[in-house]
């Protein structure tokens, strides 16, 4: 130990800042460490070589250089490949196209569900995006949309009425989803303060509520949504298939959120809370200022990761007889013009999927970064 | 007895007649089966600065957030600035908005800038528009010397500097008493003087003050009367030089003895 001391090139208190070892820098210094450092590595590498080779090229040929994008049946999207069921015919998803993406949603009247798709686009961006001008303007628009979008979908008060029934494919998908999350997180955070309320009959509710809704899976839920609810409504009422169905969807999503939200809640140190109550801000004032900002903030990903999972659950709505996408593309599939064509189908769905959670996904992500500011008290 | 000594002391600053500002009586409470506070009676005037020590669990933080109603009491009455403590939330309010509190572990909000702490209440609870909250923070930001730090965040900042700025958030408020529960508990012994500094600054500007702590250099220093504190009694108040060389009590001459021979 003195050894070292003595043996220093410097002064106490001279040391100089020194440049960190260099071998760890580098594209080979990078291919060395994480790909060749033992035998064993260097055969993993291989064999990932080997894998990638076998299994990357066939699937591009089928995917894309094989694949066959106009034709009118699969008849001819065999005829026109080298060898026939050699590629994708993605024929069968472009000719389907509108059926997918609009259900059976009017023709003349399509210019409306176009107009909600866009007015939606402009929702997300315009509530979620920090520095936008007007803020205050778009946030009450994103909070009215879902109303807007009823109206334009559903007609009434000037347009043409729509049914319900017309709705299927990727837009009621989005319906079901989107109703589904925007509706769930008011209501799930009121109930995670309900069951953290000191007053014991809207804790019980609250409890109950919860607890009863996670205890039961969403296809039941769905089952008494189209069979039993109606047991329950005055004779004679009809109520709307897809209203109960949105009403079903957004409980279910709502007690999830509420669990989420109420560990963000308990993260909070109780400093917190008296450090609000101290300064004299009543309790909504210090929920809205103070506990709820940084509770949601610790909850981003819960929150995400429930959406997620709503948004993909609402797939089961084709147990009950509900063309979602899913429901939509599966009884495509029975077309004999189409016959066969599965796994377009799959991975066409499977894509949609993706690509909506995935950006979700980032978006949290994102979000996390931008609401990080330091330490947490 | 107490107030003529604190009299004599501080000469003409407190006498007697000066207008009671707390008064706490016969005030009991309890956590669950455990009695924590026993019969607590204490008068506080106007611009008087208190110092209350004592062991860990003895009650003493307890106490002064009962004062500002944290912690709810179960007998007795407290009385602030002539608005009593009771289930009403209107006087609770009121009771809030006069008494500010600093806590051991400075309980900034983190996901605010410091200027946003230090303005939410003044907006919010206040009601004053924006720009002028802001320009009062600044001024109170300069009083603890950090008006440079207002753009940061809480976690940007050291130990000292955070609780500077929960000072400043309370005086934003404009009380009329300041608590101090273990200002400086929680702070790097470097960090311990830039806190004290403010906390005398404040208590020669004539803030009624009750700290819980134990520097007894700032008792010395500041305080008109220091209460001793234990199993949830007040043993012994006295003025700070007769309070550290004649305690009266055997559990005083102690916990003395505990906190300046270690």
């Amino acid at each position: 130990m003195s050894d070292t001391s003595t043996n220093s090139r410097y002064a106490p208190g001279t040391h100089p800042d020194l440049p960190p070892p260099r071998r760890t820098t580098g594209v080979l210094g990078w291919v060395q460490m994480n790909l060749l450092s033992s035998p064993l590595n260097v055969a993993l590498t291989l064999l990932s070589i080997w894998l990638l080779w076998a299994i990357l090229p066939p699937s591009i040929h089928w995917l894309f250089t094989g694949a066959v994008w106009t034709a009118v049946d699969r008849k001819e999207c065999w005829a026109l490949m080298d060898t026939p069921r050699d590629g994708a015919c993605w024929a069968f998803i472009r000719g389907s196209f509108e059926l997918f993406v609009y259900g059976w949603y009017p023709e003349p009247e399509r210019w409306r569900v176009n107009l909600t798709f866009i007015l939606f686009i402009a929702a997300i961006v315009g509530g979620l995006r920090e520095n936008i001008p007007g803020k205050r303007c778009w946030l009450i628009f994103a909070a009215a949309y879902p109303f807007i979008a009823a109206w334009l979908l559903l007609g009434g008060f000037g347009l043409e009425p729509v049914g319900t029934n017309k709705l299927g494919g990727i837009l009621l998908t989005l319906v079901v989803a989107v109703t589904g999350i925007s509706f769930s997180l008011p209501l799930g955070i009121a109930l995670a303060l309900g069951r953290r309320s000191n007053l014991p009959a809207l804790r019980a509710v609250c409890v109950i509520f919860i607890e009863f809704i996670r205890g039961v899976p969403l296809i039941t839920l769905l089952f008494v949504a189209s069979t039993m609810l109606t047991y329950f409504l005055p004779p004679g009422s009809t109520f709307d298939l897809l209203m109960r169905v949105l009403i079903m969807v957004t409980l279910f999503a709502s007690a999830y959120i509420a669990e989420v939200v109420r560990g963000g809640l308990q993260g909070l140190s109780s400093g917190q809370y008296e450090a609000a109550d101290a300064l004299g801000l009543s309790y909504w004032k210090a929920h809205r200022l103070v506990i709820l900002p940084q509770a949601l903030k610790i909850s981003i990903p819960g929150i995400v990761n429930t959406f997620i999972g709503s948004y993909k659950d609402s797939t089961l709505v084709l147990i009950i007889g509900m063309m979602d996408i899913l429901g939509l593309g599966r009884a495509r599939l029975n077309d004999p013009d189409w016959l066969g064509l599965a796994p377009e189908l799959y991975i066409f769905i499977a894509l949609f999927f993706f690509i909506s959670c995935f950006a979700m996904s980032r978006y949290s992500l994102n979000l996390e970064k931008k609401l990080q500011t330091g330490h947490k008290s | 007895m107490n107030q003529e000594t604190t009299a004599t002391r501080t000469g003409s600053r407190l006498n007697e007649s000066d207008p009671k500002i707390i008064s706490i009586k016969g005030m009991h409470k309890w956590f669950g089966d455990f009695h924590v506070l026993k019969d607590i009676n204490l008068e506080v005037a106007k611009s008087e600065r208190i110092v209350i020590c004592g062991p860990s669990g003895s009650g003493k933080s307890t106490l002064i957030r009962c004062i500002n109603r944290l912690e709810e009491h179960q007998q007795g009455s407290i009385i602030v600035d002539d608005t009593e403590l009771t289930q009403d939330l209107k006087n609770i309010e009121i009771i809030r908005s006069e008494v500010g509190m600093v806590f051991q572990q400075f309980n900034l909000f983190p996901h605010l800038s410091v200027l946003d702490n230090v303005t939410l209440a003044p907006i919010w609870v206040r009601k004053l528009p924006r720009a002028e909250a802001e320009e009062q923070a600044m001024q109170y930001l300069e009083r603890v010397k950090i008006p440079e730090q207002a753009a940061k965040y809480p976690g940007q900042l050291s130990g000292g500097q955070q609780q500077r700025v929960a000072i400043a958030r309370s005086l934003c408020m404009n009380p009329r008493i300041m608590l101090f529960d273990e200002p400086t508990s929680a702070l790097d012994p470097e960090m311990i003087k830039e806190v004290l500094d403010v906390m005398i600054e404040l208590a020669e500007s004539g803030m009624t003050m009750l700290v819980v702590t134990h520097e007894m250099g700032f008792a010395t220093a500041v305080a008109d009367r220091v209460i001793f504190m234990d199993e949830g009694e007040i043993i012994e108040e006295k003025p700070p030089k007769e309070f550290f060389e004649s305690p009266e009590h055997d559990r005083t001459k102690l916990f003395l003895s505990q906190i300046l021979h270690h």
